[in-house]
């Protein structure tokens, strides 16, 4: 039992009684159909430039070489391209291996003492998981558009045709709806079942992966089990898209509380650790070239100070210098 | 504490324009564009039958299911009748049963399956209401 993610599964549970209760049973479908979404889109909109414009707001006077790789020096020393770049160019490579594959994360080890040895390895679950996660919830993300344009464009039809490639079952299944959910369940076990990644998780890492893992579980439900009226539900939400408000009747309680979650987690997004989204393009530690040696960089806080020199001084005070004995450079 | 400057501020406007782009492109797609949701036409066959094999909320929400079930137990069971919960028994049959009502694919099935973006494989064989050769 661990408080943190007690907190947080309860958290999610009472999100989900707030939806069924308010949308299904008391029948605020159009708060929580329309209202609820346009505000989650302004807050996350909002709340997301405000964080990035704050970020390029602070001053990065220097170049952070945290890099593992060896840096550009003499000639005969060959230095590490993408993982310490000393050009632009290596900067760019070094961040689409970051951003699209997590270089970071792929260099994560872990330790053990074994026959009182000190044992370092690689330990590639995290990155497994993580990729795993990210890509199928970018795929999610992005099928859902066909509930959003009219008509559906080639690349969603695309995507959906290579997502469902194994044509089991009718619904055919998404493939990348059970990996999200997969993943995501893997990584919160991970933080639970792992004494060390329990000791460090707050209620701040628990809440959006519980967050998540009831957006695809309710997802999923829809889809294969408590089957909803998808016209119906593309009514909604193309309405949203169009500014053509409707809420036709008969959608279930369930897409509600799917949407609804959705709404939180995008309200909640701007304000949590989610905004490694922005946030990965921003790090001083990825996004420049360890140029240090190379080229003089100045720190752009640096206060002007007015520099009193010892000529100046002695100009001023060279009258009771010469009375009180002191001596001069200059004769008076 | 944050400065007024923006620093790097042409690659940091690029970066949020970028993103504002991708986010308000359903508005953007859809500007101007009414599309209101589709009413599956019924054929004056199966307006006349007014009951189809299961109820229509069923039938809304599951007939992809039921036309699944239909598939395996014909095809591979050899079983070709489908007793409904009220009694009435049906053939299991896309083009027999299915189709002989819903004569009008463009009209019926098309209608819906192309708003929500679904592309089932059933007409990769049954092509166009042809009838089985019994």
């Amino acid at each position: 039992m661990n408080v943190n993610y007690m907190f947080s599964l309860v958290a999610v549970l009472v999100l989900i009684l707030l939806a069924y209760a308010g949308a299904g049973a008391a029948g605020f479908t159009t708060f929580f159909g329309v209202f609820i979404p346009y505000l989650a889109l302004v807050i996350f909109i909002g709340g997301f430039v405000s964080r990035v414009m704050d970020w390029a707001r602070s001053p990065v006077p220097y170049r952070i070489p945290t890099t593992a790789g060896q840096q550009k020096t003499l000639p005969w020393i060959s230095y590490s391209y993408t993982d310490n770049p000393s050009s632009n160019a290596g900067v760019v490579l070094r961040m689409i291996l970051e951003v699209l594959l997590f270089r970071s994360l792929f260099r994560n080890t872990t330790v053990e003492v074994k026959d009182q040895k000190l044992i370092y390895r690689l330990e590639k679950w995290l990155w497994l998981f993580a990729l795993a996660f990210h890509y199928s919830f970018l795929t999610v993300v992005i099928r859902h558009l066909r509930f959003f344009l009219e008509p559906t464009p080639f690349f969603i039809v695309w995507l959906e045709k290579l997502d469902g490639f194994l044509q089991l079952g009718l619904p055919g299944i998404f493939l990348s709806g059970f990996v999200l959910l997969a993943a995501t369940l893997l990584l919160l076990a991970r933080r639970i079942f792992s004494p060390k990644m329990n000791y460090i998780s707050l209620a701040s890492d628990y809440f959006p992966l519980i967050l998540i893992i009831a957006i695809a579980a309710t997802g999923l439900l829809m889809r294969y089990v408590a089957k909803i009226d998808v016209t119906a539900a593309k009514e909604l939400t193309l309405g949203l898209a169009t500014f053509r408000l409707a809420v036709p009747e008969g959608i279930s309680g369930l897409f509600y509380i799917h949407l609804f979650l959705v709404c939180v987690l995008l309200i909640y997004f701007p304000f949590s650790k989610l905004m490694h989204l922005g946030g990965i393009f921003m790090s001083p530690t990825r996004n420049l070239a360890n140029n240090s040696r190379a080229v003089r960089h100045v720190n752009p806080w640096n206060y002007p100070v007015d520099v009193h020199t010892y000529e100046e001084y002695e100009d001023e005070f060279r009258e009771k210098m010469v009375e009180a004995g002191l001596p001069v450079e200059k004769g008076a | 504490m944050a400065s007024k400057i923006l620093f790097d501020k042409g690659k940091v406007i690029a970066g949020i324009v970028i993103f504002l782009a991708l986010l308000t492109f359903p508005f953007i797609y859809n500007l101007g564009k009414a599309a209101p949701a589709p009413e599956p036409e019924l054929t004056p066959k199966a307006k006349a039958a007014k009951v189809c094999v299961r109820d229509t909320e069923y039938m809304n929400k599951e007939h992809m299911q039921l036309l699944d079930v239909w598939r395996d137990t014909s095809v591979r069971e050899g079983k070709r009748i489908y007793v409904s919960p009220n009694g009435t028994a049906y053939e299991m049959s896309l083009s027999n049963t299915c189709l002989d009502c819903h004569s009008n694919k463009a009209e019926f099935c098309d209608r819906c399956h192309n708003y929500a973006s679904v592309d089932p494989y059933c007409w990769d064989c049954h092509i166009d209401n042809p009838k089985e050769a019994q």
